[in-house]
């Protein structure tokens, strides 16, 4: 392994199933400790595959990880002391209660009972579900349920806390709220995060570097800045009032960059400079006298990137239901510079 | 999300690896709790084999009149059957709650846990012990109150309770067998046909010397569940009867043995971590 200080070190992990291609095809990466890794890719990319190696529930067929600092083939019991995890749908059993799920899951890590009692609370209080504590699961919401999922794979404490897929289906308030906890986690608390996702925003807004996933490959990895710059400048948008002022438009913007000609006039001219250009853009068009009906600024997303990089989009690929996938980013909480 | 305030230490010590017996203990306790919670899981195995009692205990009565039937109560040579049919309900409620967990990644929250396999088995048998032991009490208590004597008196009693307990535990284990070799409800649910099947084709209706089919009568000889129901039986219409109380016994603890050996090694492999 190349990183002994990271996290999380994968080389050349590669998963095949008897029947299936490669689910995981010869990956590399590192995690930082502290980090929150967004690993992001459509279904069936090999995220979920990728995760429950990493966490010790499947062999891998070759190459080498290790997670925080353990083998995960040769030390798997270090490795499942060491982390955390709320796997693909909320695995709780809808008999017990909130509170009974967590003194199970302290128990069964060796928690000591008055130590488990007082973590069960901090974390029912932790995750909002102080008043649910003890009612059955069976009852909870959606939302519910993904946070006590995450109350318990932190019983133990963990330092790294893998999240496969944590907001998939959930309604936009909840999903906010556990990308805030999620933040908070890593950011007050160094816990090293392992996030995978199919959601763009979720990659964009949580994930301090993120990895794209694609037929069990990693097609791009970076910060979401610096994969969003690789693929080219902002633009900006212009459409006049008058739609047969377009001419005169594609003139005036072509000060600036190649202007591209829209219906309706509208015209896209790139943005090297990036919104510092956009002030003298509105002033060039002021002093033309051109009347403009609307003013876009169009930033680079990850779904450009994942476009650039693999040939489709990747929203729209998903096969689940969700009730909206672009919910609020967590409030009061920006990105760490890094 | 709740309070700013809580924090976590991130790679705090947790403390040792928990024994076997702590574990066992946690496993099992969740196991009851979830039996207990289920009134369904109760009140139709309690039901179903005592409905077929009262109509096989009133409708059969004549068979008692055919020479050499061992007792004059047919209520009495049917009580046995209530304990085994409820030691099938036992093997599919056991096997579907742990195919349940399988299917909902329960299994998988369990895994990643230092849970020894041995331990999660175990436990999970725990709930089924629990239900065994509450039908067999019912069943012995409807006996009693519908008139039927126990022979072989109050001890009697606890030794029928303690065979009936093992069989029901044996067929658990079973039920988990089936769940951690297929890992679906449907697959458990399956075997119950099967296992019906298995119990009409044994002396559960008439004693074996006096099947006049000479194959059904060779089945049921061969059929280990015959001597399961004549163990219990003997209790009820004979006294003391060693042969029968031994192959009873035997029989009970051989399928346990085998069921629970085949059941820990599917264990292993099912729950598969490095």
């Amino acid at each position: 392994m190349s990183d002994v200080s990271a996290a999380i070190e994968v080389e050349q992990l590669v998963r095949e199933f008897r029947k299936g291609p490669r689910a995981v095809d010869g990956i590399d990466l590192a995690v930082s400790p502290g980090e929150i890794y967004g690993f992001l890719g459509p279904n069936g990319a090999g995220k979920s595959t990728t995760v429950l190696m990493l966490t010790t529930l499947l062999p891998p067929t070759s190459g080498r990880a290790a997670v925080g600092g353990f083998d995960i083939v040769r030390q798997g019991s270090q490795v499942r002391s060491t982390i955390g995890a709320a796997l693909q749908e909320a695995a709780l059993d809808p008999i017990l209660t909130g509170r009974e799920h967590l003194l199970l899951q302290g128990t069964l890590q060796g928690i000591g009972k008055a130590e488990r009692r007082t973590r069960a609370e901090a974390l029912l209080d932790r995750v909002g579900l102080t008043e649910a504590a003890d009612r059955r699961v069976g009852g909870y919401s959606g939302g519910m349920k993904r946070r006590l999922d995450l109350a318990l794979a932190l019983v133990h404490a963990p330092r790294i806390l893998f999240l496969d897929e944590p907001t998939t289906g959930l309604d936009p308030q909840s999903r906010a709220a556990l990308w805030e906890e999620v933040a908070r986690l890593a950011h007050d608390e160094g816990m090293t995060v392992f996030l995978t996702t199919q959601y763009l925003e979720e990659a964009d807004v949580l994930a301090d570097r993120v990895g794209i996933i694609d037929h069990g490959k990693i097609v791009a990895e970076g910060t979401p800045a610096q994969l969003k710059a690789e693929i080219g400048s902002p633009t900006v948008e212009v459409a006049p009032v008058d739609p047969d002022a377009g001419e005169r438009l594609a003139e005036l913007l072509a000060g600036f960059g190649t202007p591209a000609r829209n219906g309706r006039g509208s015209v896209t001219v790139p943005l090297p400079g990036a919104e510092a250009q956009l002030a003298e853009i509105v002033r060039a068009l002021d002093k033309a006298d051109l009347r403009v009906a609307s003013l876009q600024l169009h930033q680079p997303s990850l779904d450009d990137v994942f476009l650039a990089k693999t040939g489709r989009k990747l929203e729209g690929t998903a096969e689940e239901e969700v009730e909206d996938p672009a919910p609020a980013a967590p409030r009061g909480r920006g990105r760490r510079g890094r | 999300m709740g309070a700013e305030t809580t924090r976590l230490v991130v790679g705090a010590e947790t403390g040792q690896a928990p024994g076997l017996l702590e574990q066992i203990g946690a496993v099992a306790h969740r196991s009851i709790t979830r039996t207990l919670r289920q009134r369904a899981l109760l009140v139709f195995p309690l039901l179903f084999p005592l409905i077929l009692f009262a109509i096989n205990g009133s409708s059969l009565s004549a068979a008692t009149k055919i020479p050499g039937f061992p007792t004059s109560s047919y209520r009495a040579f049917a009580l046995a059957l209530p304990f085994i049919q409820g030691a099938l309900f036992v093997a599919v409620s056991t096997g579907t709650d742990l195919a349940r967990d399988i299917e909902t990644g329960f299994f998988n929250r369990l895994a990643l846990t230092p849970l020894r396999p041995t331990a999660l088995l175990v436990g999970q048998l725990g709930g089924s012990l629990v239900l065994a032991c509450i039908q067999c009490v019912v069943y012995l208590l409807v006996g009693l109150a519908t008139g039927v004597a126990i022979v072989s008196g109050v001890g009697g009693a606890f030794v029928l309770l303690a065979l009936a307990v093992l069989i029901a535990f044996a067929f658990a284990s079973l039920g988990a067998l089936m769940a951690l070799r297929f890992g679906t409800g449907e697959a458990v649910q399956g075997i119950f046909p099967l296992l019906f099947v298995t119990v009409f084709l044994s002396s559960s209706s008439l004693p074996r010397n006096l099947i006049k089919v000479t194959w059904f009568r060779d089945v049921a000889t061969y059929n280990p569940v015959s001597y399961l129901i004549e163990g219990i039986r003997s209790l009820i219409i004979k006294g003391w009867d060693g042969q029968a109380l031994a192959l009873g016994f035997g029989f009970a603890t051989l399928f346990l043995a085998i069921t629970l050996a085949l059941a820990g090694a599917a264990m292993k492999t099912r729950l598969v971590r490095t």
